[in-house]
């Protein structure tokens, strides 16, 4: 199976709307949803079969027997994330516990215990063309990364005869990106001509190195800063890295996703740029002798 | 000596688990008696700190060689500091990999990758 | 408590907390905070985005100052340990090992708890500082601006949040600006803490919906006021606003799309400064929040 792996730094770059036009141009069987704090993918992928959910466990949680407890106050005296407090009876918040058992490991009465919890739930869809994956984060909870590597896995062992898997990526530059990074076959960063999305690209691009991806960089919205994407451009031309093309700013593009539907859907000049950008990452994505990026 | 393999299934013919600190199970082959037998790897639920976790498993199990195809840097300074050497495998059996070891055809592992830091970010 | 009803239009008197959310980054959270807090006549802008702050690139502050945030870690007094490994099967990030006759100790995994320290029957852990980020503190015109950077690869951003809040805490007569991270975890959460108004920020697409409603149960998980700005908005269908009918969410504003805007938050400057009609618009913006919270702490005195 090779995987390729849609990320881009900071949000609203439109990641989700090129990750759903390839699953659609591909015909890939297997997709992921690796932003698990907002996932957003199934919107668009219309899925009709029922899911099958799974409950996803994080960290422990501390809770506090109200009849044991003798308020003597040790456990709100050590807890380092003020996840303590005191009304007629002493209780955790259960968004600031981050599971560390000091509580408990003080607590002279037995009064603290600290007992699983749901921290979110994996998502599975499994039609007869194509296996998807995605999971949904419970407000407050941390921990994406390790739900990430969840969704892929999943993924993975349900469509494990596939030939082609896509995964739209977590925004951001952390842990979860990170784990969505393990094992993929190549990354497309979708870049966004702004300050602040260049330098989000590069930070994608430092970490694809240090994993040593293949990466290539498409630029999304590209008419509407060309002194950006010129520097993009320029900045990957430096660094040896294939740009898999450019998209325009298409007003179609909203209008199609609020139906549902792909950009590819509908005839519209997002659409025939991303074909292009399309045929370019599959070149990329199975040439032989392309190996990682500088 | 031991070897230690991860595992996804408690199967020799199955191939090798591409991940370390996930594995769910790792293979201890004991070269003098020829003794295979499987253990479960707890680590993998973790949070975080799989790696670190993982390879204080295979060390208390007296492993002094570990054949993975990767290694996080976390996990590599537990095992270096145990003295255990790193082999890299290949994509093929966990057998083969043991029969590959033992006639000098894996290669060390040089190349331990950042870890994924897995832990509980908020 | 003190309860504090402005008794007259500009909000300048009182230290009101208005955090903009969004559920994804890329909605138009930094262009409000950023706008509002230059819009007003003087003002505190707290970028509490501590993985991705943005806000200094827009601001280009003067006078930066800058302070180290850091927490506590534990060291191991190695003559002292006798490898009894209760720390070790004792934290629940796994960033102890004990190898032959040495404790290693994985600072990056560690969340600080301090369990081990507490523990160790030998007293040989003990607790050292470790910095895992900084805050900075500087002034462009009327804003005066703080802003969080946690260093790349720690596990957890609020202890920053709590810093810049105790910080920006010295200015009690300008209103606070809070550009929060997207999402709706723990650092979501530390970041509204202190809000007397969410202003709640999305775009009129399916997927802007879909971000807005993870950031609406929010809030009122945590009982703020709130109200909604969209932002990028076209001539048809808004989901958006449709959402907010349908929920009851005032829209405090609807922000049309604008290329011209868009060059000039994408060149990262900022639109109220660059021309008098975008000050109009965050004025306006400006007033109508104001007049949302005076009419919530009247009306609920206990919030």
């Amino acid at each position: 199976m090779k995987q390729l792996l849609i990320l881009s730094g900071k949000g609203g770059t439109g990641k989700t709307t090129i990750a759903s036009a390839f699953i659609r141009l591909s015909g890939a069987e297997a997709c992921a949803d690796c932003d698990v704090d907002a996932p957003n993918l199934h919107l668009i992928m219309g899925q009709t079969s029922v899911p099958a959910i799974t409950d996803y466990y994080g960290l422990p949680k501390a809770e506090i027997n109200t009849e044991l407890c003798v308020k003597c106050g040790l456990c709100i005296e050590n807890c380092m994330f003020e996840a303590i407090s005191v009304d007629t009876d002493y209780n955790v918040d259960a968004f600031a516990c981050e599971g560390c058992g000091v509580c408990e490991l003080v607590c002279t009465s037995g009064a603290v215990s600290l007992k699983p919890a749901v921290a979110g739930e994996l998502i599975l869809y499994t039609g007869e063309e194509m296996v998807f994956s995605a999971a949904e984060l419970k407000m407050g909870s941390g921990i994406s990364g390790k739900l990430v590597a969840e969704v892929k896995k999943q993924m993975k062992s349900s469509a494990a005869n596939a030939d082609l898997a896509i995964i739209d990526g977590s925004p951001g530059i952390g842990c979860p990106v990170i784990s969505s990074l393990s094992g993929v076959d190549m990354v497309l960063i979708v870049a966004e001509p702004s300050v602040s999305g260049i330098s989000d690209m590069k930070r994608i691009i430092e970490a694809a190195k240090i994993f040593r991806i293949k990466t290539a960089v498409c630029i999304n919205k590209y008419d509407t800063d060309p002194d950006n994407t010129n520097e993009i451009e320029s900045y990957c031309l430096a660094g040896n890295l294939p740009l898999a093309g450019r998209i325009p700013f298409d007003t179609d593009a909203v209008k199609a996703i609020n139906r549902g539907q792909t950009i590819v859907d509908i005839d519209c000049i997002s659409g025939r740029a991303v074909k292009d950008v399309f045929a370019n990452t599959m070149k990329i994505l199975y040439r032989q002798d392309c190996e990682a990026a500088v | 000596m031991k070897i230690a393999v991860p595992a996804d299934e408690k199967d020799m013919d199955a191939i090798v688990c591409p991940s370390f600190g996930r594995a769910p199970y790792f293979l201890i082959y004991d070269t003098s008696s020829k003794e295979a037998s499987f253990i479960d790897n707890s680590a993998a639920a973790s949070q975080g700190g799989a790696g670190i976790k993982t390879a204080q498993t295979i060390i208390d199990n007296k492993a002094e060689v570990l054949l993975t195809p990767r290694c996080g840097q976390n996990a590599a300074v537990v095992i270096n500091a145990a003295n255990i050497k790193i082999y890299k495998t290949e994509d093929a059996s966990v057998k083969k990999n043991i029969d590959s070891f033992l006639k000098g055809y894996l290669a060390p592992l040089e190349d331990i990758h950042p870890g994924f830091h897995n832990h509980g970010e908020k | 408590m003190r309860i504090s009803i402005p008794d007259s239009i500009t909000m300048e008197k009182n230290n009101i907390k208005i955090a903009v959310l969004s559920g994804k980054g890329g909605a138009g959270k930094t262009l409000v905070s950023v706008n509002l807090a230059a819009a007003a006549e003087k003002s505190v802008y707290i970028d509490c985005d501590v993985e991705e702050p943005n806000g200094y690139l827009f601001f280009k502050p003067d006078g930066v100052a800058e302070e180290e945030v850091s927490v506590n870690m534990p060291y191991v007094v190695q003559q002292a340990c006798n490898g009894c490994r209760r720390c070790v099967d004792f934290c629940k990030f796994n960033a102890l090992a004990y190898i032959i006759n040495r404790l290693i100790i994985f600072e990056e995994v560690c969340h600080s708890c301090g369990g081990c320290v507490l523990l160790c029957p030998t007293k040989a852990l003990l607790k050292k500082n470790k910095a895992i980020g900084r805050i900075q503190k500087g002034i462009s015109e009327n804003v005066e601006i703080y802003t969080g950077i946690l260093n790349i690869g720690e596990a957890s951003g609020i202890p920053i949040i709590k810093k810049l809040f105790d910080r920006s805490a010295v200015c009690e007569d300008k209103p606070v600006f809070i550009d929060c991270p997207p999402g709706s975890a723990c650092i979501v959460m530390e970041s509204i803490k202190k809000a007397d108004y969410c202003v709640l920020v999305a775009e009129p697409t399916l997927f802007g919906v879909h971000d807005l409603d993870m950031v609406y149960r929010l809030v009122r998980l945590f009982n703020k006021p709130y109200g909604a700005v969209l932002n990028k908005c076209i001539h048809g269908e808004n989901p958006a606003e449709d959402y907010c009918t349908e929920k009851g969410i005032r829209i405090l504003d609807r922000i049309d799309f604008d290329s011209e805007l868009g060059i000039i938050n994408s060149n990262a400057k900022i639109a109220v400064r660059e021309n008098e009609k975008y000050k109009k618009i965050f004025l306006s913006m400006l007033q109508k929040i104001t007049e949302e919270v005076r009419h919530e702490t009247a009306s609920h005195p206990q919030r």
